[in-house]
């Protein structure tokens, strides 16, 4: 089955075919973050409009690369949320079209489900398939989760986040201290030169009480306090502090949590294996220390190729090839859904 | 009318109070530097208004919608620099749905706000202590 997908929750413009939910054919992404760098993040407006004027040949370029016509497109799937409702809007509306145009299914996908199912996509070897259940770790700028997927469709959100998204707290901390956008690999790249040790952020709600669920925004305020009370940033380098070390304990405290409650959750519903999802997963850090510390334990880490953890459209086809032979149908955009 | 509050429990009970005498169609527009504490004020206010949820970032997607005694649009524009695409997301279409608008990041669209809104500024003075200051509308309600 040759499913068509289209994704544009967020800044990013994709379309991608994939065969059977595994085999990528094409997988074309036109991001937007260019435009967007200047602003210091998205602009809603002129991400609709982006899109809008990307997405036709973005979903030509698709099919063009997978050497497929539209007519042997089995079905086509898109983004309903969550995501900006009037990014949103032009995915939807172009999948509707051309699903009614060519007489094929039409399979609404949520994005946070998309990332889960981005590690459906790799050509894993038999003995890492994935096996029910397992934890998924879904953190991006927009969204931290701790999902426990049963099976197919069958997802439970265990853990979330409180206040602020992990990604959203980088990119907080990394304009408030001037050093550019998107915050995430920026500092992720300072932070392999500096010591996170340096300075001890504490770990935000990693106490029992808070069971799997996360908090963010206070880390970022004790970021901004402590460079606060040095009188600033200058003061505070000149000072003989180094932004490295900075960035590598702000990371430091993420990474921390981040891997200790998935431990915590893979352990309390017996699961073998955690896979992470989102864009955050490119962090070179949480990639480290989740691997290291789940395989202590005897748990299987599995983590997408880097295309696939960022927003794109195999994921949402994978999923979407999933619902199809579900038989689960339905779409409307929903800005704030959940999974 | 000038608040110090000295603990993130005791912003929270400020939140609390202020959440508990909202009324339809207000908007409250908030102010504060980056780590404030504006998130801490919200989660309170959002509980005294009978919000029976996590009060969740809404910076990624800029509004998002809770149901307390009222509807509540959480907006965050700390994303839009631009005034102009404040003006054509629409924000000021939600002010007169019967709910409560509370706005972070006010500034970015203070000629698109309504006269007769409310205001919340918050300060951090240090570590733990912070001067919330409120319009006087929202003041006497609280006495």
């Amino acid at each position: 089955m040759f499913c068509l997908a289209i994704e544009t929750s967020c800044d990013e413009t994709a379309a991608a075919v994939v065969r059977d939910g595994q085999e990528v054919l094409s997988n074309v992404i036109a991001s937007q973050i260019e435009f967007h760098k200047k602003y210091g993040g998205i602009v809603p407006e002129v991400a609709s409009r982006l899109h809008a004027e990307t997405i036709s040949p973005i979903i030509l370029e698709a099919l063009t690369r997978a050497g497929k016509e539209l007519s042997e497109i089995d079905a086509v799937a898109v983004t309903f949320g969550p995501g900006l409702v009037g990014s949103l809007i032009v995915g939807v509306s172009a999948a509707k079209a051309l699903a009614w145009a060519i007489k094929k299914p039409l399979i609404g996908v949520n994005h946070l489900e998309g990332h889960i199912y981005a590690n459906f996509l790799t050509p894993i070897p038999q003995s890492q398939v994935l096996s029910f259940p397992f934890i998924c770790l879904l953190v991006s700028g927009g969204h931290t989760s701790l999902v426990l997927v049963r099976g197919h469709g069958n997802y439970e959100t265990i853990g979330r986040t409180r206040d602020d998204a992990a990604g959203e707290a980088y990119d907080k901390v990394a304009r408030f201290l001037k050093i550019g956008y998107p915050g995430g690999p920026i500092i992720d790249k300072l932070a392999k030169e500096g010591n996170p040790k340096a300075i001890q952020f504490k770990r935000p709600m990693i106490e029992e009480e808070f069971g799997l669920d996360f908090s963010f925004s206070g880390l970022k305020t004790a970021v901004v306090n402590f460079v606060n009370k040095a009188g600033g940033t200058e003061n505070l380098f000149s000072g003989g502090t180094r932004l490295v070390d900075l960035c590598a304990s702000f990371q430091a405290a993420v990474v921390d949590v981040l891997v200790e409650k998935s431990l915590k959750a893979a352990k309390q519903h017996h699961c073998q294996t955690i896979a992470l999802a989102g864009g955050v997963s490119a962090n070179s850090a949480l990639r480290q220390e989740l691997k290291a510390k789940a395989e202590a334990k005897g748990i299987v880490v599995h983590i997408p190729p880097l295309e696939y953890c960022t927003d794109n459209a195999a994921m949402i086809a994978c999923a979407g090839y999933y619902k199809s032979i579900n038989s689960s149908f339905s779409l409307a955009p929903i800005a704030s859904a959940r999974i | 009318m000038k608040t110090i509050t000295r603990s993130a429990e005791e912003t929270v009970e400020l939140g609390r109070k202020i959440g508990a005498v909202l009324r339809a169609n207000e908007v409250v527009a908030l102010t504060g530097g980056l780590g404030a504490g504006k998130t801490t004020l919200i989660q309170g206010i959002a509980q005294g208004f009978g919000v029976n949820d996590y009060v969740t970032s809404p910076t990624f997607i800029i509004i998002n919608e809770y149901q307390g005694r009222l509807p509540l649009y959480h907006f965050d524009l700390y994303r839009l620099e631009d005034p102009g695409s404040i003006e054509e997301l629409g924000v000021d279409e939600y002010f007169q749905r019967g709910g409560v608008c509370l706005i972070e990041w006010a500034e970015r669209m203070t000629e698109l706000l309504p006269v007769n809104r409310e205001t919340i500024e918050i300060k951090l003075i240090d570590e733990n202590e912070r001067e919330i200051c409120l319009s006087s509308g929202l003041a006497a309600r609280l006495k």
